[in-house]
């Protein structure tokens, strides 16, 4: 199936047999070509063919080979006649990306970078193998899942204005904790805090270039060289687990449906019925649960600038956004408003001006999306825009997307000469194991700048400000 | 000797195939690559046990179900597994699997670099032949 190109920027796959609507994707010809080496597009495609999607089934530039649904991709289900599927939201549910705005300099941190990342290390551990330095018991754990993030408010790891400056203000109100099996809470209990492996990581950046202006200041975000800090995680073990144990419910639950999908990971429960009902309320659940993570770590970063630069340094909340998520959303289609479950899997939501659903401060510029690059290059900031309603159901990219196999890049480069090439340019690792630097080799990645030129340029996200790495902390 | 598993390329996540003998030798093997995944399987040393029980309806569920208590036992209690002591798998109505693991903890201070966050059902497949079993399963990582 060849992609037809329409514009610049999007490819439209027109629908053809059982699929219930066309495939939109939005990519220049270098990251088409990207996708067509993988198995991403027939992803799209076996998407399009879920009871209920409307509009396209969505692939954003960043969009690569997953399991069932692509990674980097939106399916927009009817809440009324369609589905809810766990495999369109990810098994690291609620994974997202929340960056921090400092007083500081670059100058100021680079004098002491060495210092800073080995407390940040020590502060923010991995996570893997149960080690962390907050433990839950059951009851505070059901808090957590039921209140999200306000519970450590209460604890005194961080202020109101953190609440505020989250989508959603960190809190899915459905959230049931009583949906989510002890299987799942007993791996999350001991996680509260931890950073996970994988592509999971906290960066010190510095704003290199301020592409707009009065949009950057809005966002606190004021001058060159200003130093931010951008976490990226999840829900961790508690929320693979949501996600394996409502996989297998689903699957028993309606084996007319597993012999009709190519892909058991495409298993859905139909809207109304009371598997979606349990599943949605569990998936909220475990949102709670990784914003709650995001503000801790957020806390232990803000021990950390103080132990290094003393009380006065400030790290306040610019935003937080989830990319591993489905949200009841209200949106047009064929001339009508309806109420949809938008799947965003390895997608961000992109908000524009004068939507209810942001913080008053950010009602004028739309709302803030952080697009993370690999390690060693940009990250991006942009802003929401009201064509991305037209558009992708209000969404846009949510990464670089990978574009070798982590064995692949094992195989290509060795983890020593990587940290060596990056500190000759003055980005400093912490890593859990040079295994882990080698896997997230820049150049297994696409081309982040190419990722976010296609969204600004599609206007479903519009440029902010370019940041680049000082220090990284990784699992 | 054939090898036990192997590795292969996947953008975004860890693929390998494992082989045995039998189902039994297949499923062991399928263990230890996951293991293999997250730390240096060679250097973790057999001081302690855990017993697994579990029952599923197909073939796959089984081998997905444990999987998933690897992942399990280490979120829950840092287990790592060296070897697979003893395995049987029984097919009645259903599937029930036994299984003795040996292994340590990783708060000893072994290096799991890689976290599995699930186990899928993507490319995943389970093909017997007479004494030759092989299993191809994709984790997410």
């Amino acid at each position: 199936m060849i992609p037809k190109k329409i514009n610049k920027y999007s490819y439209i796959i027109d629908k053809t047999g059982n699929m219930n609507v066309p495939v939109k994707i939005f990519a220049s010809e270098k990251l088409m070509k990207n996708m067509i080496e993988d198995r991403c597009i027939e992803q799209g495609i076996n998407v399009a063919h879920l009871p209920g999607i409307k509009g396209y089934s969505i692939m954003m530039p960043d969009a690569h080979q997953g399991y069932g649904f692509s990674i980097g991709g939106v399916a927009a289900m009817d809440c009324e006649h369609g589905c809810i599927s766990p495999g369109g939201i990810g098994f690291d549910i609620n994974c997202g990306v929340r960056l921090l705005v400092t007083n500081l300099t670059k100058q100021d941190v680079q004098q002491r970078i060495h210092p800073l990342l080995n407390s940040l290390f020590k502060n923010i551990p991995p996570g893997v193998g149960g080690k962390s330095l907050f433990k839950l018991d059951e009851k505070e754990l059901d808090y957590v899942l039921k209140n999200g993030p306000s519970w450590a408010i209460k604890k005194g790891y961080g202020t109101k204005e953190d609440l505020e400056n989250c989508e959603n203000n960190g809190l899915m109100k459905d959230a049931n904790p009583a949906k989510i099996s002890i299987k799942a809470k007993e791996r999350g209990k001991n996680q509260l805090g931890t950073l996970g492996s994988g592509n999971h990581f906290l960066e010190i950046q510095y704003v290199h270039k301020i592409l707009d202006e009065k949009t950057a200041k809005t966002f606190g975000v004021i001058e060159k060289d200003q130093v931010v800090v951008l976490i990226h995680c999840g829900s961790r073990g508690l929320g693979h687990q949501v996600c394996s144990d409502y996989i297998r419910a689903m699957e028993e639950e309606y084996p007319d449906i597993v012999s009709k999908i190519p892909d058991k990971n495409l298993i859905y429960a139909p809207a109304k019925s009371k598997l979606a009902k349990d599943y949605y309320e569990a998936m909220c659940a475990a949102a709670n649960f990784a914003w709650t993570n995001r503000q801790m770590i957020t806390h232990q970063t803000r021990q950390s600038f103080k132990e290094i630069f003393g009380e006065r340094v400030k790290l306040d909340v610019l935003y937080d956004v989830s990319h591993n998520i489905a949200k009841k959303e209200k949106h047009e289609v064929d001339g009508k408003k309806i109420n949809l479950w938008v799947h965003r899997k390895g997608a961000t939501r992109a908000f524009g001006p004068g939507n209810k659903e942001i913080p008053k401060k950010y009602q004028k510029t739309g709302q803030p999306i952080f697009i993370p690059g690999s390690m060693g290059t940009s990250s991006y900031i942009l802003v929401g825009t009201n064509n991305s309603m037209i558009e992708s159901f209000g969404s846009t990219a949510h990464g670089a997307g990978r574009l070798l196999s982590r064995h692949a890049a094992i195989q290509k480069w060795n983890g020593k000469d990587l940290k060596k090439q990056l500190e000759s340019e003055k980005i400093y690792i912490r890593a859990a194991s040079l295994k882990g630097i080698c896997e997230e080799a820049p150049l297994a990645y696409k081309d982040v700048d190419e990722v976010v030129r296609v969204s600004d340029e599609a206007n479903i996200g519009k440029l902010v400000a370019q940041l680049k790495p000082i220090g990284v902390i990784k699992g | 000797m054939k090898k036990k598993y192997e590795f292969f390329d996947h953008t975004a996540d860890a693929k390998f195939k494992a082989y045995g003998k039998t189902l039994e030798e297949a499923f062991a093997n399928s263990a230890l690559a996951t293991t293999a995944i997250m730390t240096d399987i060679t250097k973790i040393k057999p001081v302690t046990i855990r017993n697994m029980h579990i029952e599923a309806k197909t073939k796959e569920a089984l081998l997905y179900d444990f999987l998933e208590e690897i992942l399990y036992y280490l979120d829950t209690e840092g287990f790592l597994l060296s070897n697979v002591k003893e395995i049987h798998i029984l097919k009645t109505e259903k599937y029930v699997l036994d299984v003795i693991l040996e292994g340590d903890y990783a708060e000893k201070g072994y290096d799991v670099n890689t976290a599995i966050k699930a186990v899928t059902y993507n490319d995943m497949k389970i093909e017997e032949k007479e004494n030759e079993v092989t299993i191809q399963v994709v984790h997410d990582i």
